[in-house]
């Protein structure tokens, strides 16, 4: 395996060169415990570990959850109160894990926009980039389909509303529509099916994150220099980098403590906050909610949804094109899943040579008005559709593309990038200085 | 300028949040429970009068289908002794037998009295919604422009809600296809089928509390709010206890981090 050069596992007892030559698991631990990372990393290269550790929160949880939750559609809703009511600790289970799914979405934009700054994405971490993106869509999937189970209004409607998404593909879209569901309507098959699947999915995910860390294990973690590890001997390449036991470890742990101690208060003491009261009503087909909102990690996605009109010239031009195939709603689906799709493009649509932000003068600003942009359509998707509102999400979600399709491979030729460090030990060297010789040897024999 | 990232995204996520159910909301004012903030808890006897109005008043229309009748002798609820809450399960009237078919005896071919085990029973023929979870399916407060700051300062307000609506009547009234409807300062829309069901000295208290309509109001919000969150005191408990603990972990690991990473920073 290609990788930057360290040390590996030397199996030293006769037990462990029996179990090293017929399986080496323990090798393979020491390798991924002990790879050389950047020692430049920030505080920004700390949402990894959260993420894993959402992910085993929301498995354990859900695990236990599903013991006492019932996927029908006259017992869900009851189940999940009797789940708060009745089942020892239950309470916190559910707290847990609804607000473990908030957790999890913070962190991912965190990890996502940490990556869109320092350049993360560039080769070759292409992969690593667009495993992340199918890990962050069975995400979406996976908390959309898990928000339906407590069968609330929102639950129903929201299912209703985002399932009527591929009703809008021309041709086949009904078919389809009803193939997920598996009927003509959100009902008891369609309970199940998100019910199987949200257990399925995490899963899916932990096979993936495996694949995302092996993938960046191989080229070594980025940083927020851009400048890659020496590889050209264990010596050089120490002089750049640091074990991750125990230095990233203990970084990581620590920033996840407080990370832990915001994420205990919301749950502890305002564990409703992110919900919507809505969803504390049972799921009635016949009464439809004033206001279908999805929950907050997804209403950047949904204002780009619901910004393509009818009246959108854009739209009005791709319908005239099609003879009329596209429609508005339509061109909305497509848009909404085109704007994740730009952004698992962008390792080919940056032009740049170089990597990190830090050294972009150019692109930083306009980075600093897609991460306004992504609040802007957070807030406008929580909104209703008439004026201002249409315009404001309308502008936001046009930004949103222009800036991975337009300003990134723009940027790339006419920007003039400032001075980078050879290396990484250059850069760390800056922040923490070298204390001089003099003053080593004085402090050495002062006892 | 990436370190202000997460701090954004947190407050993105307050903005964001409160953002639901806008729109020609009625007016909600602000009460002071007992039992909110980190500390706050439930007031039993607060919760106690409350479970009164519900009996007296409310329950002949609006069933509590998801409450267990022996939870009223829970710690953190009304903690009525274990007597007095199997003598109240068990004199508790069934209004809508058609509604509660669990509660049918197949061998005496009748329906059976209520027993502690048993949750309240389920009542919809008066066509009024449950009120188990109605203090956390109302939002009190929004906005200000979606940005949840009111919903972060005042709470979400389902049972302040709930205590503006039982005072909120003008005592107007208009008719409309053979429904009387009351007009109803914070009822969205501002009109709303429900007759006024409290005016104040509705019931008595036997300690002599004020039977004020405010007070009565109050009274069966908190009593609401309970039957919608019961195990809120363990859970702030909870909270509090993990937050306290992970604060000690933390500092720990922050020295153990700085400790550690001290030779690599050649700051040792």
């Amino acid at each position: 395996m290609a990788g930057i050069p360290h040390d590996h596992y030397e199996p030293k007892s006769g037990g462990e060169k029996w179990l090293h030559s017929r399986l080496p698991i323990v090798g393979l631990a020491y390798d991924t415990l002990m790879i050389p990372t950047p020692k430049n990393l920030n505080w920004m290269w700390i949402w990894g570990i959260v993420l894993a550790f959402c992910l085993v929160l929301q498995i354990v949880t859900g695990i236990v959850l599903a013991m006492h939750y019932t996927p029908h559609v006259d017992l869900a809703f009851a189940s999940v109160e009797h789940i708060t009511r009745n089942v020892n600790g239950g309470y916190m289970l559910r707290y847990l894990h609804a607000n473990g799914a908030s957790l999890f979405f913070v962190a991912v934009y965190a990890h996502i926009f940490r990556g869109l700054y320092y350049g993360s994405y560039k080769a070759p971490r292409e992969i690593t980039w667009i495993i992340g993106m199918i890990i962050y869509l069975a995400m979406m999937g996976t908390a959309f389909m898990g928000y339906v189970l407590p069968w609330g209004q929102m639950s129903f409607w929201g299912a209703t509303v985002i399932t009527g998404l591929f009703g809008a593909i021309p041709g086949i879209g009904e078919m389809l529509q009803t193939w997920l569901l598996g009927g003509p309507a959100v009902d008891n098959a369609t309970l199940n099916r998100f019910f199987s699947l949200h257990y399925l999915l995490p899963f899916v995910i932990a096979g993936l994150v495996a694949v995302h860390i092996w993938a960046f294990h191989t080229t070594g973690n980025s940083n927020p220099t851009g400048v890659e590890v020496r590889r050209t001997s264990k010596e050089d390449a120490a002089k750049d980098t640091v074990p991750f036991w125990p230095y990233f470890v203990m970084k990581d742990l620590f920033a996840l403590g407080v990370i832990m101690i915001v994420f205990w208060a919301v749950v502890g003491f305002m564990p409703n906050f992110l919900g919507h009261p809505d969803n504390y009503i049972e799921a009635n087909a016949l009464a439809t909610p004033a206001h279908i909102v999805p929950e907050w990690y997804f209403l950047p996605f949904y204002a780009i949804l619901r910004a393509f009109t009818a009246d959108v010239w854009a739209v009005q031009l791709v319908s005239f094109l099609t003879a009329g195939i596209v429609d508005a709603k339509f061109f909305g689906v497509a848009a909404m899943f085109g704007s994740i799709a730009v952004m698992a493009l962008a390792p080919w649509l940056d032009t740049s040579s170089v990597r990190s932000g830090r050294y972009r003068p150019m692109f930083k600003w306009w980075f600093a008005l897609l991460v306004l942009d992504f609040f802007v359509l957070m807030w406008v998707g929580a909104m209703p559709t008439d004026e201002p509102f249409a315009t404001i999400s309308l502008i936001a979600s046009a930004y949103w593309f222009a800036y991975f399709l337009v300003i990134l491979p723009l940027l790339g030729v006419i920007e003039k990038p400032l001075a980078r460090p050879a290396t990484i030990e250059e850069d760390f060297d800056s922040h923490y200085p070298a204390k001089d010789k003099g003053s080593d040897t004085v402090a050495a024999p002062a006892e | 300028m990436l370190k202000k990232l997460s701090l954004a995204t947190v407050s993105a996520v307050a903005l964001a949040s409160g953002a639901f159910a806008a729109g020609d909301a009625g007016h909600t004012h602000d009460v002071d429970f007992s039992y909110e903030g980190p500390f706050g808890t439930y007031d039993q006897n607060q919760l106690q009068r409350g479970l009164k109005i519900y009996t007296e008043v409310c329950s002949s229309c609006h069933g509590l289908k998801f409450v267990p009748l022996r939870t009223l002798a829970d710690e953190g609820g009304p903690a009525l002794p274990e007597d007095q809450m199997k003598a109240y399960a068990t004199a508790f009237p069934i209004n809508d037998e058609l509604s509660n078919p669990q509660l049918f005896d197949k061998d005496l071919e009748e329906y059976r009295t209520l027993k502690p085990t048993d949750n309240f029973p389920a009542l919809y023929s008066a066509n009024a919604p449950d009120l188990s979870l109605m203090a956390k399916a109302r939002a009190g407060f929004h906005g200000p422009l979606g940005s949840g700051i009111n919903q972060l300062m005042k709470g979400i307000g389902g049972a302040e809600y709930i205590a503006s609506l039982m005072t909120g009547y003008t005592g107007e009234e208009k008719e409309e296809a053979g429904t009387t409807f009351y007009e109803n300062t914070a009822f969205p829309g501002g009109w709303i089928s429900m007759a006024p069901p409290l005016y104040g000295e509705d019931v008595d208290f036997a300690d002599g509390h004020s039977n004020e309509l405010h007070h009565e109001a109050e009274d069966v919000a908190a009593f609401l709010r309970w039957t919608a969150e019961p195990h809120q005191d363990a859970r702030k408990r909870t909270g509090f206890v993990a937050v306290f603990f992970l604060v000690i972990l933390t500092v720990l690991l922050y020295l153990t981090n700085k400790r550690i990473w001290a030779p690599i920073k050649r700051k040792d």
